[in-house]
């Protein structure tokens, strides 16, 4: 799922600081797992700028909602009136959520609440890793089922490099080498003279280089 | 191995002399005449001179510019080249512009990532890696093309090197391997990391001769010497993949402060000694990392001079 931190609440005062009829948008998709931008997340930071508010004197209405996703206009179209009696939206669905709140009330302020990080799994609670960096172009097949490009840190197809230390990046020793684990992987599938055929330049165009990707299902459209 | 460039390394090497090359860091700054000084300081001595490529990510005169200004004073540059600042089509241009000037040797290398650097907020590029720029080079020398496909009017005629580390993650059986990966992709030298172990190295390298390796590829042993007992120490805790062994850190703290340099070129000297007569070592890269003057030294003291005439 996609991964998000709540921004700090010095930032989100700065936003909406000048606004006093303000909407908190949560989600219930990827940011409410990693706790970031749900309902929980939407009361606590609506608590918060109530009290600030409050404290610097100013009239305010503060109001939290949520809908199941906010990469779907057909949740968003739910909330159509909260949206509207506010002067200011705060959403705290990932980026994607954010802008198509924003595409589909266009003359309405909306800022962030949340910042975007990466696609990733639950290593467990309050820890999320990084796994896919969304290429277009799947190699795990050959690199034993590990990512070099989201998980070594110069995205080599022909790793390990000359700063991988008893397993560690050479960024820091925080960081497991990929190519360390990609080789111990292919050890225990037998699969280790990959490490010797050397892997050609990667088509970046599904990746990060060819403009924002869209993904046209013709089985799945309707005429 | 036939010779199949213009360069002077390369024949020395496929004369079956030992070859030695060093290198030159270019300044943090304008001033090209620091260049020519360090170059004068080790002309003398070496076969070819690497330049770095802003190495440890941090923003120097730039190679290619480096190696122009040695090429123009007679000499035998090795162009290093790194991935991490260059797409594709920013290498293949560069190399064309090198070629333009007659740098007939390349060094492919990834590069160390920017965190290292005085640059750490900057993207990198990576769209490719050592391995992938050796084919490059090849595809652009051999077959006259791009990348693209693009048929070339006229080749850029680089002899083609790179590095490799035999005391990198996981293990020396991996870092062989690797060495066959860059010398299918392509590498013609190898210029290896600093060594320091010694029993270490010849593990890897005894690897690679089984392999049938250095019957494909010239090794040149990578030699840094010790300036300090605090560089020795700096090397073996803080720079990744670099293996220092504690019985030299103890050599260096056996003798005192002020003799601790002189010490660290004996030990240079005493290695070179040992590796100069392996199977599949070829001569030596010397790393005199902002030392440049002590490289004549390690070169005599190594019985490597006088240097042959291609």
């Amino acid at each position: 799922m996609i991964k998000a931190t709540p921004k700090p609440l010095e930032e989100i005062i700065d936003y909406v600081k000048d606004f006093s009829n303000i909407l908190i948008v949560g989600c219930d998709g990827c940011v409410t797992v990693c706790e970031a931008g749900g309902m929980k997340e939407a009361k606590i930071l609506g608590s918060a700028l109530r009290l600030y508010y409050t404290q610097a004197g100013k009239d305010h209405e503060v109001i939290e909602t949520t809908v199941t996703r906010q990469c779907d206009k057909e949740y968003l179209a739910g909330i159509k009136d909260l949206v509207e009696n506010a002067d200011a939206v705060i959403s705290l669905a990932c980026g994607c959520g954010i802008q198509y709140l924003t595409e589909m009330y266009y003359h309405k302020i909306v800022f962030p609440g949340v910042n975007t990080h990466f696609m990733g799994i639950n290593a467990e609670r309050g820890r999320y890793e990084e796994r896919c960096a969304g290429c277009g172009q799947c190699i795990l097949a050959s690199t034993g089922g590990i990512c070099p490009i989201a998980r070594c840190s110069k995205r080599m197809l022909n790793g390990p490099c000359g700063g991988s230390d008893n397993g560690k990046c050479e960024v820091n020793k925080d960081i497991p080498c990929a190519w360390h684990l990609i080789y111990e992987r292919l050890e225990i599938l037998g699969q280790l003279n990959r490490l010797e055929e050397p892997v050609s330049a990667k088509d970046w165009r599904t990746s990060r280089d060819g403009g924002p990707r869209v993904i046209i299902r013709d089985d799945l459209r309707k005429d | 191995m036939s010779v199949k460039t213009p360069s002077t390394l390369e024949k020395i090497l496929a004369s079956g002399q030992q070859a030695v090359t060093s290198e030159i860091g270019p300044p943090r700054s304008t001033d090209g005449a620091e260049i020519e000084h360090k170059a004068n300081l080790i002309k003398d001595y070496v076969d070819a001179i690497n330049v770095t490529d802003n190495q440890t990510s941090v923003v120097r005169l730039c190679s290619l510019a480096a190696c122009i200004r040695l090429k123009q004073m007679g000499l035998e540059p090795v162009m290093q080249m790194t991935t991490r600042d260059r797409n594709r089509i920013a290498i293949q241009s560069d190399i064309l512009g090198a070629a333009s000037f007659g740098i007939n040797n390349i060094l492919c290398l990834t590069g160390d990532h920017q965190i290292f650097g005085d640059h750490a907020a900057s993207a990198n590029v990576f769209d490719l890696d050592s391995v992938q720029l050796l084919e490059t080079v090849r595809l652009m020398r051999d077959e006259g093309k791009l990348m693209s496909g693009f048929d070339l009017p006229s080749r850029p005629n680089m002899f083609v090197g790179a590095a490799e580390n035999p005391f990198a993650g996981p293990n020396v059986l991996v870092r062989a391997m690797r060495l066959a990966k860059k010398i299918k992709a392509g590498a013609e030298f190898i210029q290896t990391q600093c060594i320091y172990n010694i029993p270490k190295f010849k593990e890897w390298l005894k690897i690679a001769v089984d392999k049938g390796l250095t019957q494909k590829v010239h090794i040149l042993a990578g030699i840094t010497p010790f300036k300090s007992l605090g560089m020795a120490r700096y090397m073996k805790s803080r720079v990744p993949g670099m293996d220092v062994p504690d019985n030299l850190i103890e050599r260096l703290k056996g003798v005192p402060k002020e003799k601790q340099a002189e010490e660290g070129i004996r030990l240079a000297i005493e290695m070179m000694q040992e590796l100069k007569g392996l199977n599949g070592v070829k001569g030596f890269h010397i790393m005199a990392i902002e030392w440049e003057e002590k490289v004549p030294e390690l070169v005599k003291g190594a019985g490597l001079y006088p240097r042959p005439t291609a």
